[in-house]
C-alpha cells in the first residue's frame, strides 16, 4: 500500500465522518426542540417558538449562548480533569456512530464486532461522568457522579442481556448483518421488536436509565438536584456533557432500530416502498424512538432511587436471563438457530 | 404476582394508557397565550403603571388638592403647589410618584376629585435603573397622553358600577 493510497483512505473517512457529525448534531439540534416542543405540548404549554418560525432556531441560539459564555471552574476543582471530563463525555459519546449503518453498507467502519465496540464505547462514557464529578471537587457533583454511574452500571447489564437475545437470532456482532437477519417477506411483522417483544421493551427502559433520561433522570433531576455530577459546569464544558447526553440518546434510538425496527429496511417489502433509501427508513425509525423517549419524559413520574434499582437488579436482570434462556432453547429446538 | 398481573406489565398496559392520554393532551389547543405577541384579557379597573391626565382642551386636570399624597398609604407621591404664572390658578409645580414605593392600591384614583391621577392598563414598564422609576410630573403627563383612550375608555367602562 502506498503512501497516497493510505492518505485516501484516511481522507475519505475523515470526510464521511465529518459529513456524519454535521447531519448527526443538525438532527441532534431539531431532536432537542422536538423533545422541548412535546413536552410543552403535553403540558399544554407552547415551548420555545421565539427564535426563527416556530422557534425552529432555538437550538442554534441556545448553543451560541453556551459558547459566548464565561466558563467558570471553581478554586478547588482539579483544572485538568474539570475540562476534560466533558469532552472525553462528548467524544465518546459521539465516536460510538462510526460503526453505526445509516442504510445498507452507510457505515463508516463495517467491523464485525460493531454492537461489542458500541456496548464499549457507551460504557466508557460512565468515566466522563465520574472524571466530571470528582474533579468538581463538590459533595453534590461527586454525589450526583456516583449515582448516575451506579445507574448506568446497573441497566447495562440487562441491556446486555437483551443484547445477547438478539445475537441469538441474528447470528453476527456485525450491526448490517442483524438488519439483514430481519429481512424477511413479513416486512414490519418480522422484525426483532415483535418476536422479542418483551425483550424490546426492557431494552427501551434499559435505554432510558443508561441515559440518565426521565423518568430515570434521578441523579441530575432538574426540580430537586439542579444537575447532579454538572453543578460546576458552564458554559462551553456544560455544552459538551448536554451534547454528549443527547447523542447518547440518539444512540440509543439507533440501536434500538437496528437491533428491534430493522434498522434501514421498509416496513412494507414490496415495491414502492422498497425504492424509499433506507436512510429515510433508519432516520423515521430513529425520530420515531426518540417521540417515544420524549413522551415518556411528558408523561411518566420520576422514579425513587431504590426503585429504580429494584427494577434493574430483580425485575429486568432476571426477566432478561430468562429471556436468553428460552430463546436460545426455542432456537435449538425449532433447528431456526443461525448457521455461521 | 399474580399471572394477569404479569401479562399486563409484561404487554405495559399502563405505558400504552398512559402513552393514549399523553397524545390527547399533546394536540389539545394550548392553554398559554402567546404573550409578547398577545396579550391577556385585562379588567377596565386593572391597576398599572399611573398616569396624569389632561382635559380634551389639554388644560391639566390636576388641582394640586394633594388628597393623592395624604390618602397614598405608601407615602410615594411628593406635590407642591402654586399659583401659575399666566392666570393665578392653583396647580402643581411638581409631582412626583417613586414607583418603587408604590403598591398599586389605586387610592390616589380614587380620592381624586378630577380624574386626574389614574393607573392605566399599562404593565410593561420595567425599567434598567431605579432612577428611572422616580416618575415626575413631565414622564405622568406624557403617560397621560400616551394611554388617554385606553384610560377614557377604561374609566366609561367602569362608570356604571361607581
Amino acid at each position: 500500500m502506498s503512501l497516497t493510497d493510505i492518505l485516501l483512505t484516511v481522507g475519505l473517512i475523515a470526510l464521511k465522518s465529518v459529513v456524519l457529525l454535521v447531519a448527526l448534531l443538525v438532527f441532534i439540534a431539531y431532536a432537542l426542540l422536538a423533545d422541548r416542543k412535546i413536552w410543552a405540548a403535553v403540558q399544554l404549554r407552547r415551548g420555545p417558538n421565539v427564535v426563527g418560525p416556530w422557534g425552529l432556531f432555538q437550538s442554534f441560539a441556545d448553543l451560541l449562548k453556551f459558547v459566548i459564555k464565561e466558563p467558570v471552574i471553581p478554586a478547588g476543582a482539579n483544572k485538568t480533569f474539570f475540562l476534560l471530563a466533558p469532552f472525553v463525555f462528548a467524544v465518546l459519546a459521539l465516536s460510538a456512530w462510526a460503526v453505526i449503518p445509516l442504510a445498507d453498507g452507510w457505515a463508516i467502519a463495517d467491523i464485525n464486532v460493531g454492537i461489542t465496540y458500541i456496548f464499549a464505547i457507551s460504557s466508557l462514557g460512565v468515566y466522563g461522568v465520574i472524571m466530571g464529578g470528582w474533579a468538581s471537587n463538590s459533595k453534590y457533583a461527586f454525589l450526583g457522579a456516583l449515582r448516575s454511574a451506579a445507574q448506568m452500571v446497573s441497566y447495562e447489564v440487562s441491556l446486555g442481556f437483551v443484547i445477547i437475545t438478539v445475537l441469538m437470532c441474528a447470528g453476527s456482532l456485525n450491526l448490517s448483518q442483524i438488519v439483514r437477519a430481519q429481512d424477511t417477506a413479513l416486512g414490519i411483522f418480522g422484525w426483532y421488536w415483535l418476536w422479542l417483544f418483551p425483550m424490546f421493551a426492557v431494552f427501551f427502559v434499559s435505554a432510558l436509565a443508561e441515559t440518565n433520561r426521565p423518568p430515570f433522570d434521578l441523579p441530575e433531576a432538574e426540580s430537586e438536584l439542579v444537575a447532579g455530577y454538572m453543578v460546576e459546569y458552564s458554559s462551553t464544558p456544560y455544552l459538551l456533557f448536554m451534547l454528549g447526553e443527547y447523542v447518547a440518546i440518539i444512540t440509543m434510538c439507533a440501536l434500538g432500530t437496528i437491533l428491534f425496527m430493522g434498522g434501514w429496511l421498509s416496513p412494507i417489502p414490496f415495491a414502492p416502498f422498497t425504492w424509499v433509501p433506507g436512510v429515510i427508513w433508519f432516520t423515521l425509525k430513529a425520530s420515531f424512538l426518540f417521540f417515544l423517549i420524549a413522551m415518556v419524559k411528558a408523561m411518566v413520574p420520576r422514579y425513587r432511587y431504590d426503585q429504580l434499582m429494584r427494577l434493574g437488579w430483580k425485575v429486568f436482570l432476571p426477566l432478561s436471563l430468562v429471556m436468553v434462556f428460552v430463546v436460545a432453547l426455542v432456537l435449538k429446538l425449532t433447528g431456526l438457530a443461525p448457521v455461521s | 404476582m399474580r399471572l394477569d398481573q404479569v401479562a399486563r406489565s409484561l404487554l405495559l398496559k399502563e405505558f400504552v394508557t398512559g402513552f393514549t392520554l399523553a397524545m390527547r393532551y399533546l394536540f389539545k389547543p394550548k392553554a398559554t397565550i402567546n404573550y409578547p405577541f398577545e396579550m391577556g384579557h385585562r379588567s377596565p379597573r386593572f391597576r398599572g403603571e399611573h398616569a396624569l391626565r389632561r382635559y380634551p382642551n389639554g388644560e391639566e386636570r390636576c388641582i394640586a388638592c394633594k388628597l393623592c399624597e395624604a390618602i397614598c398609604p405608601a407615602q410615594a407621591i411628593t406635590i407642591e403647589a402654586g399659583p401659575r404664572r399666566n392666570d393665578g390658578t392653583r396647580r402643581t409645580t411638581r409631582y412626583d410618584i417613586d414607583m418603587v414605593k408604590c403598591i398599586y392600591c389605586g387610592m390616589c384614583q380614587e380620592a381624586c376629585p378630577v380624574d386626574a391621577i389614574v393607573e392605566g392598563p399599562n404593565f410593561e414598564f420595567s425599567v434598567e435603573t431605579r432612577e428611572e422609576l422616580l416618575y415626575d410630573k413631565q414622564k405622568l403627563l406624557a403617560n397621560g397622553d400616551r394611554w388617554e383612550r385606553e384610560i377614557a375608555r377604561n374609566i366609561a367602562a367602569d362608570a356604571p358600577y361607581r
